[in-house]
């Protein structure tokens, strides 16, 4: 027995590297992603992770080893995920991870680049006929217990002077079900997960979601604080996936336009002119293989949350700056 | 003076009549419905909300689960919305459900342990081996099963992150039972030592450990332990979640066994000793099998306890059966079938804790015989 419990594979590395020669030297890249959040990470029925913070995953693997496969997902439940990526049990997460001051400052972990704006939104039946988050006073609101939305919706009723009862249970599917019949009035969780926990509603048009969105979450993959080139790699890596949907630089045409493309901006992104892959220490194809892997930010986004998805989520403020929506690449050169 | 063949038909010999026959309503049926069922105004009471709930519940049930229900194996959800169930969806998970993530072209590999597994648990309940090799077969059983599934020795490694389903829950419980209980053991009689160092250490660690619930070991062993590990020493999250089990099951089983061995009376002991038995001969021989045939029934439903608590492993992100379960509900994909995801594995967690039972009952039973 003391030889089967050894034989356990225990992974003890003497020598602390920079993060991209440890994964370099040993091939894969090691991802932290949830356990199964719909259209962000979820096993699909033939055992592949899939979603949006798995497809940002496999661009950096694509990135930095060339191939978007070479890479270890590891499920982490909400509270394993800072200090996975802290001890360095993984070299990124990349988990619906809300960036604050304290996780940054003091949690050992650096964020890249906010992939995903999300924030706290309400629904509500439409019997009901309000139209707006600041007229529920009175109401009973389902909620789940020990996330930021608790205490969101704390703040949200004492800065509007509102009685809001909370009622407080131990996971979303939970919540739901005590809103769907009828045990509260309102249901408030991210709007992310709003437009889809509607859906297995049992009429989902009778339900809306309301305009309000009363917390920031802006989501974004984490790395250990410290090892400055691999953060760069990382942000730089989705700052490129943004970058290519400005540029209009799909999955599809991509190879096409780094061989055809006169404009000097996709020059420099794919690698046809200047320097940039040498500056994070990777090669000149660093983000054409990204690109190929995943497609760019929109497609990425379509494919998990778009319309012709059951999710269906509005892109709403992670729309481009130019479509009047947040997400801004940082210039590429 | 002799009696004649004839005087005997003067005597007055007294004859029974033949019984009655019992009173139509104590036998029979009816007899049985009115001693069981109708005994009393209240018992009666009772039959017929029973009897009214029944027939509420039980033909509903039946057309959800199987007439009304989809049984297609198509891949793709139905898209007319049913008022049955929609197996479809469990077989299209079903290889995710049984052994998670793990690759399609290895898949074989798992297929073999769980018939290995299913086998040795069949003779084990058909009682067709003797205990001693039994109990060597079980204990060297999970080395060649866990080769199979991790690889090793010419067989490509699988990552254990890709290990999940009914096959992590299995091989946690299964692990967990094997090693805890020669543990187990050990503290139980490390509690009952005269030596006072080892006393107290094995009182210490049943304690604390009795103390505290298997969800916060696992949370220890998963969440704060890498914090104190040394920069880039990286034990496996599944083995930190499976020594965390042991550790667990080893406590109560500790407590289990010393409940037996507090049964074997001391004269025993000291007669073993007169005749100059040593103290580890008395217990090997003499203390520790009657003890283990007395705790037989508990240590089994620690088994069937440890089994389903595997299912808490969800809590530091191993996806389990019951994790599968709920990773697989939340699939865009297949939204809103959790009806269907939760009473499969509701039956599967049934038919395993029932066969359990059912094994730790027919030991019993021939306990009581020999």
């Amino acid at each position: 027995m003391v030889i089967t419990a050894l034989s356990f594979i225990m992974m003890v590395s003497t020598v602390w590297s920079g993060t991209l020669e440890d994964i370099q030297k040993k091939g894969f890249l090691t991802c932290g992603i949830s356990e199964g959040v719909p259209g962000f990470s979820i096993p699909d029925s033939t055992g592949q992770w899939k979603g949006f913070d798995v497809d940002m995953a496999r661009a950096v693997a694509a990135a930095v080893l060339s191939d978007p496969q070479k890479i270890k997902f590891v499920s982490l439940a909400s509270k394993q995920k800072i200090i996975a990526v802290s001890s360095g049990q993984v070299d990124l997460t990349s988990r619906t991870t809300t960036w604050t001051l304290k996780r940054d400052a003091k949690q050992g972990v650096d964020f890249t680049k906010i992939v995903f704006y999300d924030g706290q939104g309400f629904m509500i039946s439409k019997s009901l006929g309000v139209d707006s988050a600041t007229k529920i006073d009175g109401a009973t609101v389902c909620v789940t217990a020990g996330t930021t939305s608790e205490l969101n919706l704390a703040d949200f009723a004492r800065a509007n002077g509102l009685k809001i009862e909370a009622l407080v249970f131990d996971g979303k599917k939970e919540a739901l079900n005590a809103y769907a019949t009828g045990r509260c009035d309102c249901f408030t969780t991210d709007v992310s997960q709003l437009a889809s926990l509607r859906t297995t509603l049992a009429k989902p048009e009778d339900h809306q979601i309301m305009p309000e969105v009363i917390s920031k979450e802006p989501l974004a993959p984490l790395v250990r604080h410290g090892d400055n080139q691999w953060k760069d790699i990382v942000t730089w890596v989705i700052n490129g996936l943004i970058a290519a949907e400005e540029n209009g630089i799909t999955a599809a045409n991509v190879l096409e336009k780094k061989e055809t493309s006169n404009n000097p901006v996709v020059q420099r992104m794919l690698g046809k002119s200047g320097d940039t892959g040498s500056y994070l220490g990777l090669d000149a194809d660093w983000l054409v293989r990204a690109i190929q892997a995943v497609g760019n930010y929109g497609e990425i986004y379509d494919r998990h949350f778009g319309p012709s998805t059951k999710l269906n989520i509005p892109r709403g403020v992670n729309k481009l700056w130019t479509q009047g929506g947040l997400q801004y690449a940082l210039p590429i050169r | 003076m002799t009696i004649s063949p004839d005087a005997s038909k003067e005597l007055h010999v007294f004859k029974p009549m033949p019984d009655l026959p019992a009173p139509l309503e104590s036998v029979g049926i009816i007899g049985w419905l009115k001693g069981n069922l109708f005994s009393s105004k209240i018992n009666s009471l009772l039959t017929f909300a029973a009897l009214l709930f029944l027939w509420k519940a039980v033909p509903p049930l039946i057309s959800w689960t199987i007439i009304d229900a989809t049984w297609s194996l198509s891949s793709t959800p139905d898209p007319t919305p049913k008022t049955g169930a929609c197996w479809t969806f469990i077989f299209v998970k079903f290889r995710v459900l049984m052994v998670g993530l793990y690759p399609q072209e290895l898949l074989w590999r798992p297929i073999l342990a769980f018939v290995i597994f299913g086998v040795v648990c069949v003779l084990t309940a058909l009682r067709r081996l003797q205990t001693r090799l039994l109990i060597a077969l079980w204990f060297f059983l999970p080395l060649p099963l866990f080769f199979l599934i991790n690889g090793g020795i010419g067989l490509e490694i699988v990552e254990q992150s890709l290990w999940g389903g009914l096959m992590l829950s299995t091989g946690l419980a299964a692990i967990g039972i094997i090693m805890s209980i020669p543990l187990g053991i050990l503290l139980a009689l490390g509690r009952r030592s005269n030596m006072v160092i080892v006393k107290s250490l094995c009182i210490g660690i049943i304690e604390s450990i009795r103390g505290v619930p298997l969800i916060t070991i696992l949370f220890m062993a998963s969440v704060m332990l890498p914090i104190f590990l040394p920069r880039g020493m990286n034990i496996n999250n599944l083995l930190r979640v499976q020594i965390g089990i042991i550790l667990f099951s080893s406590a109560y089983i500790a407590e289990v066994v010393r409940g037996g061995l507090q049964a074997i009376s001391q004269g025993q002991i000291e007669a073993a000793a007169s005749i100059g038995l040593k103290n580890w001969t008395i217990t090997y021989f003499i203390v520790l099998p009657q003890a283990l045939r007395h705790v037989i029934p508990s240590l089994i439903g620690r088994c069937v306890a440890l089994f389903k608590d595997t299912s808490l492993v969800i809590i530091v992100g191993l996806l389990d059966f019951l994790g599968m379960i709920k990773a697989s509900a939340q699939d865009p994909e297949w939204l809103g079938y959790d009806a269907e995801a939760y009473v499969f594995c509701a039956l599967i967690y049934w038919i395993i804790c029932f066969s359990m039972s059912q094994y730790g009952k027919s030991i019993e039973h021939r306990n009581q015989w020999s």
